[in-house]
C-alpha cells in the first residue's frame, strides 16, 4: 500500500524522481518499464493444497490454497467456487495494524481476485462434482509479509503460482454418493493471468513502483493480461487522473511486460 | 460467465431495443434535498440514485484533519430494497471498494486545497440498482458537489461499456452486466480530458479494449451535456436563480 505521508522529504524526493524520469531513469537505476527481480518458491506449506512465496524486490507475500467441497451458488450450479483473499499483516510494515481489513486491503483482494476470475484461469466447470449439489471450493489466502510497494502484482503472482502447483483430492460418484478417492489431481488451470501495475509520477509511467515511488506517485493503474495478450482486468487507483493516451500506453506495456513475467511464472511452476 | 441466452438479436438490437452504442434514458435533477448543502438525483435506466453533499464542515474525529486541504469522504450504499433479493444493509466488500473508487474519481475535480482543515462528505444512496450504478452515482455526486457551491476544476461524468455476445456495447444494463462477458466503468473530467475512474473486467482483445474505452469516453460526453443542462435548469431558470427584478428595485 502506498504510505502517503506528505512529508517535506517526500515532496523533495518526488521532485528528484520527476527530474530523473525526464531522463528515463529511476532512483534504483531501473528503466521505466523494468520490474524488480521476482523470486518464486512453491510448495512451502505442506498442509496447504498448494502454496507459494513470491518476492518482488523487497515486497514479500505468501499464498496458500485450501480446497474442500461444498454446495455451489444457486445461480451457478455447475461451477465450483474460487475465492481469493488477501491480508496485510501487522508484521509487514510499520504502518500496518491488526484488526478488520482496511479499505486498501479489501481493494487489493478484490483486484487480484478479479484478475484471476475474469481471465478464466481456472475452469470452474471442471470443479463441479455433482451439479447443484457438490463442487470443489478453492480458497486462496494471501498474507503480505513485507511491504515495499506494488502489493497488487506480488499478490497476483503468488496466487497464480500457488494455484498452478495445487493438488486436490479426486472424488467419484458411486451409488449416488460422493466418495473421496485416494488420488490427487491438479487444479484445472487453463490460463496464466499476469498483473502489471504502473505508477504515474508526473508525466511518466513506471512499471512496478516500490514503496518510495508509491509515496511520490500521482496515481497507479493495474492491468491484468492473459496468454493471448487480452486485457482481463484493470483498476485505476489513487486520487488523481490519467490521460486516455496513458491508459492505452499502459495496456501495451502491461501486455509486453506481462509476457516476460508469465514465462518466469510458468518456468517456476512447471 | 458465458451467456445463457442471446443478448443481441439478429437485427443488432439489444434486449431492450437499443443499438450497440445507445445510452439508456437518463434524467437528472439538482437540489432536491432540503438539508443537504448540495444534492442531485439521477434516473439512468432502472438506476435511481440520490447523491448528497455536506460541507465544507469541521472534521471529526480531529486526527483525520488534513492541514493543507479538505478531507473528502464518500460512501456508496445500496438500499436493502434496491435489488431483487434483499441486500443486507451493512456495507459489503463491494460497496467499500466502490466507495473508495468513487472518492478517487471525484477528488481530482474538487479544489480541495481551497478548503484546508475541513471535511466534504459525499453520500451516494442507490435506491434502485441497475447496471452501471457506480458511474451513475459519480455523475450525480459531481452534480451534488457543484450544487453545494464547492470549487471545482471540472465536472466528473461516467459511463460504462463492455462486451456482450462478443461485441463491444455502450451502457450495460443489469442483464448485460450479469450475463455479458465484460464490464468497463469509466469516469472522466470532460473538459480536462482526464480519466478519473477506470475498472475493467472481462476478456478484451487489445483492439476491443481500446474500442470500449474510447466509446465510454464518447458516451460520457453525451451524459456531460445532460449534466450541464440539469445544473443550468436549477441555477438559470428556477427559483434559485438569484434575486428577481423586483427585489433588485427594493435594493
Amino acid at each position: 500500500m502506498s504510505m502517503k505521508k506528505n512529508y517535506v522529504v517526500e515532496i523533495i524526493r518526488k521532485a528528484q524522481m520527476v527530474e530523473l524520469l525526464a531522463k528515463g531513469k529511476r532512483l534504483d537505476e531501473r528503466t521505466p518499464d523494468q520490474h524488480r527481480p521476482i523470486t518464486i518458491q512453491t510448495g512451502v506449506i505442506q498442509k496447504a493444497n498448494g502454496s507459494a512465496i513470491v518476492t518482488l524486490g523487497n515486497t514479500e507475500v505468501i499464498a496458500g490454497v485450501k480446497i474442500a467441497t461444498g454446495t455451489p451458488f444457486p445461480d451457478t450450479p455447475d461451477k465450483g467456487l474460487l475465492v481469493v483473499n488477501a491480508e496485510i499483516l501487522p508484521l509487514a510494515s510499520p504502518y500496518a495494524e491488526p484488526g478488520p481489513p482496511s479499505e486498501d486491503a479489501i481493494e487489493l483482494a478484490r483486484v487480484v481476485d478479479r484478475g484471476i476470475r475474469e481471465s478464466e484461469m481456472v475452469d470452474l466447470k471442471k470443479l463441479c462434482i455433482v451439479e447443484g449439489k457438490t463442487v470443489y471450493t478453492v480458497f486462496v489466502d494471501v498474507n503480505i509479509m513485507n511491504v515495499d510497494g506494488n502489493l497488487f502484482d506480488a499478490t497476483s503472482y503468488a496466487v497464480v503460482s500457488a494455484l498452478r502447483t495445487s493438488k486436490m483430492k479426486k472424488y467419484a460418484v458411486e451409488n449416488d454418493k460422493v466418495v473421496m478417492k485416494d488420488q490427487e489431481i491438479p487444479v484445472p488451470v487453463e490460463r496464466t493471468p499476469v498483473s502489471v501495475t504502473l505508477a504515474r509520477i508526473g508525466d511518466t509511467l513506471v512499471v512496478d513502483p516500490n514503496s518510495e515511488e508509491e509515496g511520490a506517485m500521482d496515481m497507479r493503474i493495474t492491468i491484468t493480461t492473459d496468454d493471448d495478450g487480452n486485457v482481463c482486468a484493470s483498476q485505476k487507483g489513487e486520487a488523481s487522473t490519467i490521460s486516455p493516451e496513458h491508459v492505452l500506453e499502459a495496456a501495451d506495456t502491461a501486455i509486453k511486460v506481462g509476457n516476460e513475467i508469465r514465462a518466469q511464472i510458468v518456468e517456476a511452476t512447471k | 460467465m458465458e451467456a445463457k441466452r442471446k443478448l443481441i438479436g439478429d437485427d443488432g438490437r439489444r434486449l431492450d431495443g437499443r443499438k450497440w452504442d445507445e445510452l439508456r434514458p437518463i434524467s437528472l435533477e439538482v437540489g432536491l434535498l432540503k438539508n443537504a448543502d448540495g444534492s442531485a438525483y439521477i434516473h439512468w435506466g432502472k438506476n435511481k440514485i440520490m447523491a448528497a453533499v455536506y460541507g465544507p464542515k469541521e472534521v471529526h474525529p480531529k486526527h483525520q484533519v488534513l492541514p493543507d486541504r479538505a478531507l473528502l469522504r464518500s460512501r456508496y450504499h445500496m438500499a436493502p430494497f434496491s435489488v431483487d433479493e434483499r441486500k443486507n444493509p451493512a456495507p459489503s466488500r463491494r460497496e467499500i471498494e466502490i466507495s473508495k473508487v468513487i472518492r478517487e474519481a471525484l477528488i481530482p475535480a474538487v479544489v480541495v486545497e481551497d478548503y484546508p482543515r475541513t471535511a466534504i462528505e459525499v453520500w451516494v444512496e442507490v435506491l434502485q440498482s441497475d447496471g452501471g450504478s457506480r458511474v451513475a452515482g459519480i455523475t450525480a455526486a459531481s452534480l451534488a458537489l457543484a450544487d453545494a457551491g464547492i470549487n471545482m476544476r471540472d465536472l466528473v461524468v461516467g459511463c460504462s461499456c463492455g462486451i456482450v455476445d462478443s461485441q463491444v456495447v455502450a451502457d450495460l444494463d443489469d442483464a448485460e452486466d450479469k450475463e455479458g462477458s465484460g464490464d468497463m466503468p469509466v469516469a472522466i473530467m470532460p473538459n480536462l480530458n482526464q480519466v478519473t475512474l477506470l475498472q475493467v473486467d472481462g476478456i478484451y482483445t487489445r483492439a476491443d479494449f481500446q474500442k470500449a474505452f474510447e466509446l465510454a469516453i464518447a458516451k460520457g460526453m453525451e451524459v456531460y451535456a445532460m449534466q450541464r443542462e440539469a445544473l443550468a435548469k436549477k441555477f438559470f431558470t428556477g427559483e434559485a436563480a438569484g434575486p428577481t427584478e423586483e427585489e433588485e428595485v427594493v435594493e
